[in-house]
């Protein structure tokens, strides 16, 4: 059964880098293309690794995001997925070109390290676990895909200022559309990050007493947090918007990356993955 | 049976010469007639633009109808053949075929990539189709120019990018708004640029012009020839932060607008972007507000430069092209040759004959108690009138394929609908 899980998600991983290469051609071939392949493939990848998720998670009897090699598999799969419910409303034929190294690098990721099931202390089995990993993922997931068309907005934004009007300029979006999807990304992610921060609260209050134990992970979630209420307040009330509030969100990109993989890694804590 | 085009463009003959040979529309339809009968053509039609005027024409023999189209040039117009025929070039057969299709596909064209030409094909065509002057193969060859005009512009990127200064600054607009739906426009002097910039976005489908000048009196009536807005030339500095896209083409000696304008400007509209065009020589607009957040300034060497880089990669994609219309050209050759004489009397054969073995079979399929002796009986009869049917006009086509006239094999196919299966 293990082998058919590693089968799709290798299976998964293959297709991301279809697409990014694919992806890749589109950006830099001077002849345009009708079909979007990187798209697609991401569409065929997100499917696998869809059913590579479900194949896990009745293996391991709950939602498979109980150690690292999950979670970064899920992770990825939530990007994939929040990428194809924002290209539903904005098409954007270049995102997908972007989004998809971040998509190999964590599915490689979670595919090298140990795919060894952890066995759950009893304290961490609670309905609350999925429910709280769910929203804080998704609302990450759409900030991550938020500072992806961000850097997309920088580049293009280079390219008008310095009038370097050929190449992949003709393949990049309009400046506004870029910001408006990074602004919508972060309207999606931030209420999901605060439902996600909340639902931990209350959870945590369940299991151990108490609603926050000033752990390294719940330090970096508000940290994280408080960046983005600050973009998103700023966006709303102040009138931030490119060049600005897209160096911000890519700070907020790397808070997201530290809270998420670096604390566990580098810092011990309540929330730290059993290896 | 040739096929020929007789003419000259903007690269063999000054306007000069042009003008005097062009054909007005109107003028057109009696034209035809007359050409079409007083040259001793089998087809014709005329291409008369501001660029080129060109007679198409399908003849029997080529010098006298190249001598046939000059006189008629001459005589029409009144002018001494001598002085344009230097100006001329007449292209027959493949040459010709290939000329067409690069007419059509705009490969031949001042701007290369720039799709008017196509338009004026076809209302050319329309006019001469309109007079019957056109028949078989000028109707075919021009709907085979139209289809590959559009395989060009489909499959290349001929005709993607703007190649003239107020259009660059249009492609730009979307690449900063995305969409110019909602977008308002300000042009600040009246000048023609402004006026030609201005006509672009409008056909883009902004919402609002607003119009400034030193005079008041024209700006109020450039706003009025766009239904927009005038505004005396003292106060437009108060109007920046209402408009997305600033057109600047005054002749003013020095700066117009400065950064710290436009600093405040920024403030009342949240930091929504500005795009700003600076045609003006010397410049309107302080090239430091290109360091602004939020601000975009183009003069008009940086969408000069643009033009020149789009203008290149037209270039290159107009080698692409000209692949694609030499393909087409070996086809439309090949199916030229299947109108001479033999393959008409073979497949006129095939074909009556296809008739009467199906018209046997029905009517075989209704006897039941016929024997084989009778069959055949019946068999030799349809077989006698086909052959006897075809017998007068399949001498017809032989006694006239001695001087290469193909006009009787023309007539044959059309009258026995020998090509509709290929259209």
């Amino acid at each position: 059964m293990t082998n058919l899980y590693t089968l799709l998600l290798g299976g998964a991983l293959g297709l991301y880098t279809l697409g990014m290469a694919t992806g890749f051609i589109y950006l830099f071939q001077p002849r345009p293309q009708k079909t979007l392949w990187c798209k697609r493939f991401i569409q065929a990848g997100a499917l696998v690794h869809l059913a590579a998720f479900i194949e896990r998670c009745i293996l391991v009897q709950t939602l498979a995001v109980t150690n690292l090699h999950e979670s970064l598999s899920f992770f990825a799969l939530l990007l994939a997925l929040a990428f194809l419910l924002v290209g539903r409303k904005t098409s954007i034929p270049t995102l997908g070109t972007f989004i998809s190294p971040l998509l190999i690098i964590f599915t490689m990721w979670a595919l090298i390290i140990s795919h060894k099931i952890t066995p759950q202390p009893p304290i961490l089995k609670s309905f609350w676990l999925p429910l709280h990993v769910l929203l804080s993922f998704a609302g990450n997931a759409f900030l991550v895909l938020g500072c992806i068309t961000s850097v997309m907005y920088l580049i293009q934004e280079h390219l008008i200022k310095k009038k370097k009007i050929k190449g992949i300029f003709r393949k990049l979006p309009a400046l506004q559309k870029l910001d408006e999807l990074s602004y919508l990304c972060l309207r999606c992610g931030f209420p999901l990050l605060t439902l996600g921060i909340i639902s931990g609260s209350v959870w945590a209050s369940f299991a151990w007493g108490s609603h926050w134990s000033w752990d390294p992970k719940e330090t970096w979630s508000l940290i994280t947090w408080l960046l983005f209420a600050a973009l998103l307040h700023g966006r709303m009330n102040s009138g931030w918007r490119g060049r600005k509030a897209s160096f911000l969100t890519i700070i907020g990109f790397a808070a997201i990356m530290f809270t998420f993989l670096g604390v566990n890694l580098m810092l011990s804590g309540l929330h730290s993955y059993a290896h | 049976m040739h096929i020929v085009i007789l003419g000259l463009n903007h690269q063999t003959a000054p306007v000069a010469t042009r003008e005097r040979l062009a054909f007005t529309a109107e003028e057109l339809p009696e034209v035809l007639t007359r050409l079409k009968n007083g040259a001793g053509l089998d087809e014709v039609m005329i291409l008369s633009t501001c660029n080129r005027v060109e007679l198409y024409g399908i003849c029997s023999d080529l010098d006298s109808c190249r001598y046939r189209l000059i006189e008629f040039l001459a005589d029409y117009h009144q002018i001494g053949a001598d002085d344009f025929a230097d100006n001329l070039y007449f292209y027959s057969d493949s040459e010709a075929i290939r000329h067409g299709f690069r007419v059509a596909s705009s490969l031949d064209s001042m701007v290369v990539g720039e799709p008017q030409i196509l338009g004026q094909l076809k209302d050319a065509f329309a006019i001469a189709s309109d007079k019957s002057a056109t028949g078989l193969i000028l109707n075919r060859f021009l709907h085979r120019a139209f289809f590959i005009a559009k395989e060009v512009r489909t499959q290349t990127k001929i005709a993607n990018c703007a190649v003239s200064v107020s259009f660059a600054a249009v492609e730009l607009a979307k690449k900063i708004f995305g969409d110019l739906n909602d977008m308002k426009v300000m042009l600040i002097g009246a000048g023609e640029m402004c006026e030609l910039a201005a006509r672009h976005f409008i056909n883009q489908g902004i919402a609002q012009v607003l119009v400034t000048n030193r005079t008041l009196s024209r700006a109020q009536q450039l706003a009025d020839e766009f239904s927009g807005i005038a505004l005396p030339f003292e106060i437009f500095h108060s109007h920046l932060d209402q408009v997305d896209i600033i057109l600047s083409s005054t002749g003013a000696p020095d700066y117009l607008i400065h950064p710290q304008d436009l600093i405040k400007a920024l403030k009342k509209r949240r930091n929504r972007p500005i795009f700003l065009i600076d045609i003006a020589v010397p410049r309107d607009i302080n090239p430091k507000i290109n360091e602004l957040d939020n601000i975009y300034l183009y003069d008009v060497d940086d969408l000069q430069d643009v033009v020149t880089e789009n203008l290149g990669q037209r270039h290159q994609e107009a080698k692409r092209a000209e692949e694609l219309v030499l393909r087409e050209v070996k086809k439309f050759e090949q199916w030229l040759a299947s109108l001479a004489v033999t393959p008409t009397i073979k497949q006129l054969r095939e074909e009556v004959l296809k008739i009467s073995r199906q018209e046997l079979q029905k009517t075989l399929a209704g006897f039941n108690d016929l024997n084989d002796k009778e069959k055949h009986r019946l068999e030799a009869m349809v077989n006698a009138i086909a052959n006897k049917f075809l017998h007068h006009p399949i001498n017809y086509l032989k006694s006239n394929t001695n001087d290469s006239e193909t006009r009787p094999a023309t007539t044959i196919r059309e009258i026995f609908k020998l090509d509709k299966n290929d259209s």
